[in-house]
């Protein structure tokens, strides 16, 4: 029986020219890593070329989980296309609102109040928190140190309960809205996050006792997947992967927003730019996190938590039933949507993988005429190929773990 | 404008022809498609632009001339700036010269707009479809490629959906 659809067959002339002409004369073997493997962190596919356990070429193939989320979002009004931000980086969902969001109210002009920002803060660096913890249980788990992954876990879900307390969603919160939040935030939440700030240092350090001067980590991580600095800024490379190799580039201390200026943080920078240096980043960063939310959780002012323009903001439940601007303005927003002028904007946050932008064009109507995302993770493993060269599968392996790509990010 | 961005506009109005404009607080620099690659050289070499955040495109369907806009945003992280370039393309076999050359990271971004927008790259050394399969008809992202949409399975037309899937050994 034959197949309606033709399966498509590679065949060697069409990737003649990214193996070496040893590959082709047999002496080389040509291995496939993925989509299915268990340390590609999701599915990136691998074309190896190897000598015994060399590699000498690394092609990377992406795609795999290509959604359309930039096709979908464009069918889409401003508020209901939010939604589809979270299912870009599904380990920052707060941050790709943010980012939508912020781009979203530049165009507007709005305003955000104080007390959004603040807590806008808080839930990003919480949620950076949460996925250093992923990349920190997951790079671990790939060098074989096990436990680490399931602490790291265990803290996660700390920082997943805090997120389900605001938004009623522990992963895709589209809690952010554009001109503040859905909702404030509940009288458990202030406890919550001094929970967190109460327990979290110690664990850190929990984390560092197993890995930061284990030998059998450092023999896995020292001095392998070497990128200096203008390497890195020539692929492209944002977040931890440009700090570990020296440029304290971070856009939260560069071209600060949602109030970032007003907190007093580090931006933690490594020399050496291996596996180690962006690892050492990354657990300084968890550290600078908590300190902005200390400090943001401390002065959080009190007051609306969304922009009173009434043309972009919902009304609130209670003012729906006694005012009937309240409900057209109601009916409108989710039906029509809002419509936002001409013109294009690119705003960028720092989401824990780096420079996370959104281009964002209007036709002047209530529907996104082209949303472009710019995620990290795909500069960041453009550059793989490069890092890995001449070094064995099993730094392969360290280094994929020590970019922090995800899939998700990648193939939006 | 941003006064450091002031001189940096001027001298690309000056060598190529460049017209700039600001909106929403951004500036934004249309380039011809012959100039991009001088240009991109001119703000890496001269003006420490060292970063290419990204490369995208928009499709301005039915307009045919220019149809398309490619979007480069440059970023200079000694200087913390920020500048878009836009290129026009028109829409009958619309072609770019490649940026590779200047900025590594454009290999990916340029497959990119080949694979969505069906935009050819003069020079690139790797053109093939980044996110779709390779045996993909059209390019997506552009506005005449519909969403498309499946119709849902219900009992009433059980068969006439159950036609329509792909069989076969597989």
């Amino acid at each position: 029986m034959t197949t309606p659809y033709a399966l498509p067959e590679v065949t060697l002339d069409e990737i003649k020219h990214l193996v070496s002409q040893r590959a082709l004369d047999g002496e080389t073997v040509l291995l496939n890593m993925g989509p299915q493997h268990p340390s590609t962190h999701g599915v990136l596919r691998l074309l190896l070329e190897l000598d015994g356990e060399t590699i000498i070429t690394c092609v990377p193939d992406i795609g795999f989980l290509h959604t359309g989320i930039e096709k979908n979002m464009e069918s889409k009004t401003y508020l209901k296309a939010e939604v589809m931000t979270d299912r870009l980086d599904y380990l920052n969902t707060v941050g790709n609102n943010l980012a939508y969001c912020l781009a979203l109210e530049k165009m507007l002009d709005l305003d955000v109040p104080p007390r959004a920002q603040a807590i806008r803060v808080i839930l990003a660096e919480l949620q950076r928190i949460a996925s250093h913890l992923v990349w920190l249980g997951t790079s671990a788990l790939d060098v074989a140190a096990m436990s680490v992954f399931l602490y790291g876990f265990r803290e996660r879900e700390i920082i997943l309960d805090i997120l389900e307390l605001v938004s009623g969603q522990r992963m895709m919160t589209t809690y952010i809205r554009p001109g503040g939040l859905w909702r404030d935030v509940p009288v458990e939440f202030d406890d919550a996050v001094r929970n967190v700030l109460n327990t979290f240092p110690t664990r850190i350090d929990e984390y560092e006792a197993l890995l930061t001067k284990n030998p059998l980590f450092l023999d896995r991580t020292l001095g392998i997947g070497k990128m200096t600095a203008e390497e890195a800024i020539q692929w492209g490379c944002t977040g931890a992967t440009l700090r570990g190799s020296g440029p304290d580039w971070d856009l939260r201390k560069k071209r600060p927003y949602s109030g970032y200026e007003q907190y007093d943080f580090e931006v933690p920078t490594q020399t050496e730019g291996d596996v180690y240096a962006r690892y050492l980043v990354r657990i300084s960063e968890m550290r600078e996190s908590l300190k902005i939310i200390e400090q943001a959780l401390n002065k959080l002012p009190l007051g609306p938590v969304n922009s009173n323009n009434r043309k972009i903001v919902p009304p609130p439940r209670s003012e729906i039933g006694t005012s009937m601007e309240a409900l057209i303005h109601h009916f409108k927003l989710w039906t029509d949507g809002f419509d936002v002028p001409k013109g294009s904007v690119y705003a960028a946050v720092e989401s824990p993988r780096g420079e996370l932008g959104v281009f964002l064009e209007s036709d002047g109507g209530p529907k996104p005429y082209r949303v472009h995302w710019r995620t990290p993770s795909y500069n960041n493993l453009e550059a793989l190929p490069d890092m890995t060269k001449g070094l064995l599968i099993a730094d392969l392996v360290a280094i994929i773990g020590s970019v922090d790509i995800v899939l998700g990010d990648v193939d939006r | 404008m941003d006064k450091k961005l002031q001189p940096i506009v001027q001298t690309l109005e000056k060598d190529f022809g460049a017209e700039a404009r600001e909106a929403f607080g951004e500036v934004e620099v249309v380039v011809s498609s012959d100039n991009i690659v001088a240009a991109g050289q001119k703000l890496r070499d001269d003006f420490e632009f060292a970063l290419l955040s990204t490369i995208t495109a928009v499709d301005y369907f039915p307009e045919v001339s220019p149809r398309f806009h490619i979007v480069y945003v440059f970023n200079s992280l000694s200087k913390n700036l920020q500048l878009t370039l836009r290129v026009p393309v028109a829409g009958e076999n619309p072609t770019i010269p490649t940026l590779t050359g200047v900025y590594k990271n454009a290999n990916w971004r340029e497959r990119e707009l080949w694979d969505m927008f069906g935009i050819k790259v003069d020079g690139h050394p790797d053109l093939r479809r980044l996110l779709m399969p390779d045996d993909w008809d059209g390019h997506p992202l552009r506005k005449d490629y519909p969403l498309g949409y499946e119709e849902p399975q219900f009992t009433f037309n059980f068969e006439e959906i159950d036609l329509s899937k792909p069989k076969g050994e597989f």
